[in-house]
């Protein structure tokens, strides 16, 4: 079976996020790029499924050619195959959706994997975008799967539990943290993944639907106050959550 | 002319959510202020749904049947599509959970409608919805600005507020006779009456201050004084001390209570990041420097160890 899995390329969770003067972007310069932490998730799966079951496991991204890197970390991994998506013009969720959805229906990949959020925008949505225009089934939010032949069971996560879902493929899978652990790339990994092609496409975009207009900072905080340095400090604190807070 | 906005309603077990009121409020707001009439639209086996016209919409739409009991990506999207269908509604929206952020982006591919997930301010103007939405884990705030027709938007549950605004309920419920079950809910696991973080207005947190699994018996204490719920640093969750539900952070889950006790957690960007934006951050660490203490309303410079007793001891007081 071919698997295909999409990777995005993200800034580091501990950069340091800045809005650019004119509000009109984020400043990330100094940023370390990574692979985005839930697509890992989505990776290892597919490999484990590949183990198991044989095929080809694709790995896509949508966007600049910085991105082949977080492609060759996937192959490192172990991934067989990376595809870069070049942009058009302006993408929103619905247009990389789009153009993903045209590669995975090119390469016949009957099963896909996701982060379940990107930690850059965290819209979250992508992999349900492209079950819809794939016409699949989808589990968002998945933290246990198990196929069989064509029938899926996964467990989602919802707040305070998790449903266990019957479904079938062809199918879209977002994983959450928990799905599994995944690999470390192994040295071996990582040098045949620097010698492998990735290919490049050209992305089918309409449209925008979504228009950026803006980016703002968080209102500076203003400097909290010590209540103290041991249990003195108790009642007085219990008197900020019921007086002021209206908590208690 | 599509002048309707239509509100997704989430029950369970038949009980009408609260993050879905803030949604109607919200709703009930715009639609008043710009022209619009609203509708309110459920799914389940039985559902109580007066209730949202107590929150002021009257005109409320359930869709019924036995196996409408859990949510069912497949069937809702069916339904909801069917419901959208005929050009009245201009917007939809839902709070944003698990059922919200997984139903609408399936309907926005299938009507090619923009979204917006979690927002935390939404306007309406001639051209449609603008909304604010942290990104980043709340590092800063993209504003965008849907184009399509029709628009949906989720709301980040906690941050507007329910009001009551009694209307009387015109009720339609609609028996629906055969559900599209290609995602079927088995069963659901776990949920043992227990508030989720991301749920719940006060949240006590613990990291790895806390030394051991063992003792966070005194942040459970502390959150069922308070009807709170207990959260995570991921140091945490990684040693296996608590589950990765309970995680609070960049990785973890995104929470704005009213107020957030960080108990023996240093405050790394990254859980920074999940909580920052709650309205009350109260932090107990020993270490005076730890970056926490730069978010925190109110700090204890202090052992875990001594405080959270001392703590729960006088809140137990205040309550008897
Ligand atoms: C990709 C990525 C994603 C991440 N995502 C998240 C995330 O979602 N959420 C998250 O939380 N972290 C996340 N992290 C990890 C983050 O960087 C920190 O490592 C983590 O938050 C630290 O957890 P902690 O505060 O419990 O532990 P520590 O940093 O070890 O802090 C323990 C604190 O307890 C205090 N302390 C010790 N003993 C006592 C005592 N007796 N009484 C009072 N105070 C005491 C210490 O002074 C210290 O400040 C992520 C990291 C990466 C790389
Ligand atoms: N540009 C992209 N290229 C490939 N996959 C993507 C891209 N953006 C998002 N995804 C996938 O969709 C998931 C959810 O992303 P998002 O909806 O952007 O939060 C991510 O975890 C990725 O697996």
């Amino acid at each position: 079976m071919n698997i295909a899995v999409c990777v995005n390329h993200v800034p580091d969770t501990a950069a340091k996020v800045k809005v650019s003067e004119d509000h009109s972007g984020i400043d990330t310069a100094g940023a370390a790029w990574i692979l985005n932490p839930y697509d890992e998730f989505a990776i290892e799966e597919a490999l484990k499924i590949k183990e198991k079951t044989g095929g080809t496991v694709y790995v896509l991204s949508f966007g600049p050619a910085e991105n082949n890197e977080t492609i060759r970390k996937a192959l490192g991994m172990g991934a067989d195959e990376g595809i870069r998506i070049k942009p058009g013009t302006a993408a929103d969720s619905l247009n990389v959706a789009r153009a993903l959805a045209a590669q995975i229906t090119a390469l016949d990949c009957k099963l896909v994997f996701t982060g379940k959020q990107s930690v850059d925008y965290d819209n979250g949505i992508v992999g349900q975008l492209l079950a819809e225009l794939l016409g699949y089934n989808c589990v968002s939010v998945a933290v246990a799967l198990q196929i069989d032949g064509t029938s899926v069971v996964a467990e989602r996560e919802i707040e305070g539990g998790r449903e266990v879902i019957q479904t079938t493929l062809p199918a879209v899978i977002t994983a959450q943290k928990g799905l599994n652990e995944p690999r470390y790339a192994s040295l071996k990994g990582i040098m045949a993944a620097k010698k492998k092609v990735i290919q490049e496409v050209e992305a089918v975009t309409m449209d925008p639907v979504v228009v950026t207009q803006s980016f703002e900072s968080p209102a500076p905080k203003t400097a909290g106050k010590i209540l103290g340095t041991d249990v003195q400090a108790v009642p007085e604190l219990i008197k900020a959550i019921h007086e002021e807070m209206k908590l208690v | 002319m599509a002048n309707k906005i239509l509100v997704f309603v989430e029950q369970v077990e038949g009980k009408i959510k609260k993050s879905s009121l803030e949604v109607v409020s919200k709703a009930v707001s715009l639609a008043e202020a710009h022209g619009y009439s609203t509708e309110a639209v459920t799914c389940g086996k039985e559902v109580d749904a007066s209730v949202i016209a107590e929150y002021g919409i009257a005109s409320i739409c359930c869709y019924v049947n036995n196996n409408l009991v859990h949510y069912s990506g497949s069937a809702y999207r069916d339904i909801l599509l069917a419901h959208l269908d005929g050009g009245e509604f201009r917007f939809l929206f839902a709070a944003n959970t698990s059922q919200g952020r997984d139903l609408l982006p399936r309907l926005a591919a299938r009507t090619n409608s923009g979204m917006l997930t979690d927002c935390t301010t939404l306007e309406i103007d001639e051209q449609g919805l603008t909304g604010t939405r942290p990104i980043f884990a709340g590092k800063a705030f993209e504003k965008a600005k849907v184009v399509s027709p029709l628009q949906f938007a989720t709301l980040r549950p906690n941050v507007f507020e329910a009001l009551k605004k009694p209307v009387t309920p015109e009720l339609t419920i609609k028996n629906v006779d055969t559900i599209n079950e290609a995602e079927k809910v088995l069963e659901v696991k776990g949920s043992d009456g227990k508030i989720d973080v991301a749920e719940a207005n006060i949240i006590v947190s613990g990291g790895r201050g806390m030394k051991g699994p063992e003792h966070f018996t005194l942040l459970e204490e502390l959150a069922s004084h308070l009807g709170g719920a207990v959260g995570a640093s991921r140091a945490v969750v990684d040693a296996g001390w608590r589950p990765h539900s309970e995680q609070v952070g960049q990785t973890g889950k995104t929470v704005s209570p009213s107020l957030y006790i960080a108990c023996g957690i240093s405050g790394a960007i990254q859980h920074l990041a999940g909580m920052s934006s709650s309205r009350y951050i109260v932090a107990i660490n020993k270490d005076k420097d730890a970056p926490i203490f730069s978010v925190a309303h109110y700090g204890i410079v202090g052992d875990v160890f001594e405080i959270l007793p001392a703590l729960n001891e006088e809140i137990k007081k205040i309550k008897s």
